[in-house]
């Protein structure tokens, strides 16, 4: 059905290729932008700041959310920094830098082309955020400062106070609401997009249901930009936000576009366990506490004795006793594994057995409390107040969380899927971070794509539909697809079965996170994709959603999210299942080395694996990209 | 182990049920047992909403999303505070430590005369994007940004606008004041960007905009400082000061040059 | 929309313009309130003392206008503060009741204090004795023993009807209650804020209504004491009769003072 992928990669020398590329693509006159409607769906990082620029721009936006303010978006909840190459610290960093290390960084599994284009676009993030009066760091003189971050050697990271996510969003939410104040945005709240309306072969419109009143209701527009985020909630606990889905991005896969790299998800290893059966997700805390704190758990197996009362003799420093250059440093995955091993073997901690402990005595008796709680003092609060416990004197007990997904909808360079018109940015898309993220590359990706990159390119696929315009709603897709929206609504709201959207949802992420989590194995896989289908069928037969669907219906919205989760997961465990090396945050346990460390098979695997939806009965179809490295050459990490 | 952790408590809830805007709502009394003192606020509203459903009742309405403090969905009104009793939190950073077994706790929506009750107690906040989109930004369009570092901005200055754009925009600020007025969140956003050299240019006009849409909606401040109190972020009314002053001279200084009429 | 008024009225059409108006006019009455305690204080020099004060106060400006225009202008001054610092509560008052629903469950308080939470009880009880003041020891109602120009024995002979005393004692309670909010809620209007002396507001606020409720409480308590007491006689009146009677002339009426 889908030939060979054509990525449309610009040819020539990375360092021109944006800045010609950028010439080549076609433009619209200011006349004609005011005839063209962009529809985006999503006002996160991503969201946002493209709504405002298309706006500005002179096109007509018509931007949508679920939540009652654009400024909710869960891109908020960031809390390290945003990258730029600017070098103010002169420490070395260059664009070429940054782009090396984040191409490192994703396990030579991403697009050269696409992430120096993100370290280039980098430097024009910050003016603009700063410019929009974004409140970051600042040093005595004035200028702004940076830090280093998530083990990066350079210092490039910019923040705000440990809330950079929400001052970035906030800033992008500002130019959003200027634009709605100007009128060339449309703002659609608490309207969630239900599906994706293709017609003549390219996106049309959107479906979406009002979240008040229940209405579903189409809109026409020229080009989609899907900005709708991640889909760590597919594991249920994780630390994006509750409403978190998969839905637009999965309704899309539907449609038509690739989902690609499913399997790329990453954990984080500094997060709360969690504390109890009803748990409903999990928090982060700064990586930045490894930096001082000693990681270790009791040597022997259902140790129940308190912190305090284990000798010394007694404890595991194991990543200390491991990897002596790193130490408790090592990178995130290779954290968060270490962890698993140890608890699965029966050595963890807290009630529930299920973290280990990151310890602060030694520095707290070295440095004394005082230093200790200007460094950290924000994190100590935050985990006293979520524990109950006191870090200053007992250990702080940590377990991995599923955090952020590198895989999403495939798009070319001009982040456009396959889906002529269908656009997809930040988190949603697939494009930058290969097998792994760096940490503060999130951010700088979802303004990058939605500041920089989608206005210019959108105006390049609108060029070339002028006089064109899309079909509008009398299209008979859009009837059609209305009409299987509210077919798939009443569905759920007949449901009276016997359990809760919640119990499945948990029961998935349990499944999800045992065989593809953080470690996974063939068998375990295999069993993921038995069980999965079993739970999602018992979840039609017997799931029980109450109410109407002509009010605010929380289990209503929960039940659809929860159903494309399922077709997600499944295909998750399929894309881990056919890729059979360790690469970034997808470890397979057949491919290790003798110590532990993953072994990537560039040979076999150097793709991107973009999965085409054969409908509900068949399985899905797996289209290879092929990556080329001209710029670095993909080499072996090790962190002894 | 901590002091307080790892018990359970039975606890009887009066939440304020109401169908939709129109309905006159009413409070109802739950029973609920075996909740973890671990457990957060919200995920003991969870474990109730479970059981309604399972009951084939309807469950409670509420919102809540990052669940760790940032988006400013959620807000109850717990035992008549704004956020519940621990001070510097939202209602989702509340955990059931703070309460004890055998304990009444009333939870009612938020209430303003714009914060109308959509359904049990989720309420409608759209006023205070009304109030941003009257002002609270900078012009400046995407692309048009001089390099970062042109502008130096005193530490002092960014630290301040920093406390100030800290705001979740969860409204307990107007739900625990006694006149439903606005003045902190306004404020907040106001001196977020009138604090910084780039918000210079448009520094009158914004806060003349934004104080006079938020009188569209909202009441008048007193200078109780309940405000203060209820903010998960601990804003200082002193930026209701600074606004204050800054709208008076707004209104009063001569902002047009020669020849302008 | 309401029409906009022309320049610098258009202030007084915003709430923060209104609460500016009403610090402001605070800050006057607040002037007032000092002055006219400390002034009230020549009760313990005695009648003849407290009617050359009042006597005073009419003299003021003479030098350069006609007698009593300077006082008269400053009355003026005090009932436009006034006027203006009613208003502005009032349709503040009205905004904010549009704006508010109330908790059926009940809410709790946590910054708000007694006093900032009954401004509107305390002002319209300071408003109401204002008016009774007048009437009784400027206008002379209320008050059959009432001498025009001699307040020493009028405070006297009102003061030591218990119920009075009484009255006066509970709207001046209302009154340094009204102050203590209101003297540290007019920085935060005027939005007179700096870290640097931030605390000291709310010192000032106390002190300020400490020292004007100690000065004017004293005046009903020792009337009822008997400290401040003339026995019923106007010395006032007797003196000037005396010069009179020495100056050979016949007794005029005493309201001439005014």
């Amino acid at each position: 059905m889908i030939g060979s992928l054509d990525a449309r990669l610009p040819e020539g020398p990375l360092e021109d290729a944006w800045t010609d590329h950028k010439f080549a693509l076609r433009l619209v006159n200011p006349n004609n932008k005011r005839r063209f409607t962009v529809i985006v769906v999503g006002t996160g990082l991503a969201g946002a700041s493209a709504a405002a620029s298309l706006g500005e721009l002179g096109y007509r936006v018509k931007a949508f959310t679920y939540h009652d303010s654009p400024r909710r978006a869960h891109s908020i909840a960031a809390q390290g920094g945003i990258n730029a190459a600017k070098n103010y610290k002169n420490d070395g960093d260059s664009v070429f830098r940054l782009f090396y290390d984040t191409i490192k960084g994703g396990d030579y599994r991403s697009r050269e082309a696409n992430v120096y284009r993100l370290a280039e676009t980098s430097l024009a993030i910050i003016d603009q955020c700063v410019a929009a009066g974004v409140p970051f760091a600042r040093e005595y003189g004035g200028l702004l400062d940076n830090r280093s971050f998530g083990g990066a050697q350079v210092s490039r990271t910019f923040y705000a106070r440990g809330q950079t996510g929400q001052q970035l969003l906030l800033g992008a939410y500002s130019a959003l609401m200027r634009q709605v104040a100007a009128g060339t945005v449309d703002l659609h709240t608490r309207a969630e997009m239900l599906d994706l309306v293709v017609a003549d072969g390219r996106a049309a419109g959107i479906v979406v249901r009002d979240l008040l009143s229940g209405e579903v209701t189409a809109h026409a527009g020229d080009a989609v930009i899907l900005a709708t985020g991640g889909y760590s909630n597919v594991y249920f606990l994780s630390t994006n936000a509750k409403m978190c889905n998969v839905t637009a991005a999965w309704r899309a896969h539907r449609r038509g576009a690739l989902f690609a790299n499913p399997c790329y998800t990453q954990i984080h290893p500094t997060c709360i366990p969690a504390g109890d059966d009803f748990q409903s997700k999990l928090t982060l805390m700064s990586e930045s506490l490894r930096n001082d704190g000693r990681i270790w758990v009791p040597r022997a197996f259902d140790d129940t004795r308190a912190a305090a009362d284990i000798p010394e003799a007694e404890r595991d420093y194991y990543l200390e006793e491991k990897y002596a250059a790193f130490g408790n440093l090592v990178p995130r995955d290779v954290a968060s594994r270490n962890a698993k091993a140890v608890v699965d073997a029966g050595r963890g901690v807290g009630s529930l057995r299920n973290g280990v402990y990151l310890d602060f005595s030694d520095v707290l008796a070295r440095d004394g409390a005082e230093v200790v709680r200007a460094k950290y003092g924000n994190l100590f609060d935050m985990y006293a107040r979520i524990t109950g416990e006191d870090p200053y004197r007992v250990p702080m007990r940590i377990y991995p969380a599923v955090h952020y997904t590198m895989g999403g909808l495939w798009v070319d360079y001009n982040l456009m899927s396959n889906v002529p018109g269908l656009f997809v940015a930040g988190e949603a898309n697939f494009s930058d971070h290969g097998a792994n993220r760096l940490g503060a590359s999130a951010l700088m990706q979802g303004l990058a794509d939605g500041y920089f990159i989608v206005p210019y390119t959108v105006g390049d696929y609108l060029a070339g539909h002028l006089g064109k315009e899309g079909p509008g709603t009398a299209h008979p897709a859009f009837a059609d697809t209305v009409s299987e929206v509210n077919d798939r609504t009443a569905r759920w709201t007949a449901a009276r079965g016997s359990r809760t959207v919640d119990w499945f949802h948990r029961e998935l992420g349990r499944m999800v996170w045992d065989h593809c989590g953080m470690s996974r194995n063939a068998a375990g896989l295999q069993k993921a994709l038995a069980e999965i289908p079993a739970l999602r069928q018992e979840f039609h037969a017997d799931v029980c959603v109450p109410g109407s669907a002509a009010t605010l219906n929380q289990s209503l919205e929960k039940a659809g999210r929860v159903d494309d989760f399922f077709e997600l997961a499944e295909l998750l465990a399929r894309d881990a299942l056919e890729r059979e090396e360790s690469c970034g945050g997808h470890f397979r346990e057949e491919h290790q080395d003798a110590e532990g460390e993953a072994r990537r098979d560039d040979e076999r695997f150097t793709h991107v694996a973009a999965w085409e939806w054969a409908g509900p009965d068949d399985g899905p179809i797996r289209h290879r990209e092929e990556l080329e490295f001209s710029a670095v050459t993909p080499t072996t990490r090790s962190y002894k | 182990m901590s002091a307080t952790g790892n018990g359970t408590l039975n606890l009887r809830l009066r939440v304020w049920r109401q169908d939709g805007p129109g309905d006159a709502g009413r409070f109802e009394t739950y029973d609920v047992g075996g909740i973890s003192s671990d457990a957060s606020f919200l995920e003991m509203l969870d474990v109730l909403n479970e059981r309604l459903t399972l009951e084939g009742r309807e469950p409670i309405t509420f919102e809540s999303d990052c669940r760790e403090g940032i988006c400013g969905t959620c807000g109850l009104m717990i035992n008549g505070r704004a956020h519940g009793p621990q001070k510097g939190t939202a209602t989702c950073q509340l955990h059931m430590r703070e309460f004890s077994d055998g304990d009444l706790i009333t939870v009612e929506p938020w209430r303003a005369g714009s914060f109308e009750v959509i359904r049990d107690l989720a309420v409608d906040r759209t006023a205070l994007d009304r109030i941003i989109a009257a002002g609270g930004y900078i012009s400046v369009n995407t692309g048009a940004a001089p390099d970062a570092n042109l502008v130096p901005v005193p530490k002092e200055a960014a630290e301040s606008a920093f406390d100030a754009a800290a705001c979740i925009g969860c409204g307990a600020c107007v739900a625990a004041c006694p006149n439903s007025a606005a003045q902190l969140f306004t404020a907040a956003k106001v001196q977020h960007l009138n604090l910084l050299p780039q918000g210079q240019p448009e520094r009158w006009a914004r806060t003349e905009a934004m104080v006079e849409t938020m009188e569209q909606f909202f009441g008048s401040c007193t200078n109780h400082g309940e405000c203060e109190e209820a903010c998960p972020k601990e804003i200082s009314i002193d930026f209701i000061a600074w606004t204050n002053r800054d709208y008076v001279r707004a209104k009063l200084k001569n902002r047009k040059l020669a020849g302008q009429r | 929309m309401r029409r906009e008024l022309p320049w610098p009225l258009n202030l007084y059409q915003s709430a923060v313009g209104k609460k500016w108006v009403m610090a402001l006019t605070g800050l006057a009455l607040l002037g007032f309130v000092l002055v006219h305690m400390l002034g009230n204080l020549h009760l313990y020099d005695g009648p003849w003392e407290t009617h050359e004060y009042a006597e005073t106060l009419r003299d003021l400006g003479t030098e350069v206008i006609p007698r009593t225009w300077v006082l008269w202008g400053l009355r003026i001054g005090l009932i436009a503060a006034f006027g203006l610092h009613i208003h502005s509560a009032y349709s503040l008052t009205r905004m904010s009741r549009s704006a508010d629903r109330r908790y059926a469950g009940g809410r709790d308080y946590i910054a708000a204090n007694y006093a900032s939470r009954t401004m509107r009880w305390t002002g319209p009880l300071v408003g109401l004795f204002v008016v009774y003041h007048l009437a009784d020891l400027t206008w002379g109602h209320f008050n059959p023993d009432y001498i025009r120009g001699d307040p020493y024995h009028n405070v006297v002979a009102s003061l030591s009807n218990l119920p009075v005393a009484i009255w006066y004692i509970v709207a001046n309670v209302a009154l340094a209650v009204h102050i203590y909010h209101g003297a540290w809620s007019m920085f935060q209007s005027l939005g007179i804020n700096s870290p640097r002396w931030n605390p000291l507001r709310r010192r000032l606020a106390q002190a300020f209504a400490t020292v004007i409720l100690v000065g004017n409480l004293s005046f009903p308590i020792l009337v009822q004491a008997g400290v401040i007491d003339d026995g019923g006689r106007s010395v006032v009146r007797e003196r000037l009769e005396q010069a009179d009677h020495a100056a050979g002339q016949t007794p005029g009426p005493t309201g001439g003072m005014l």
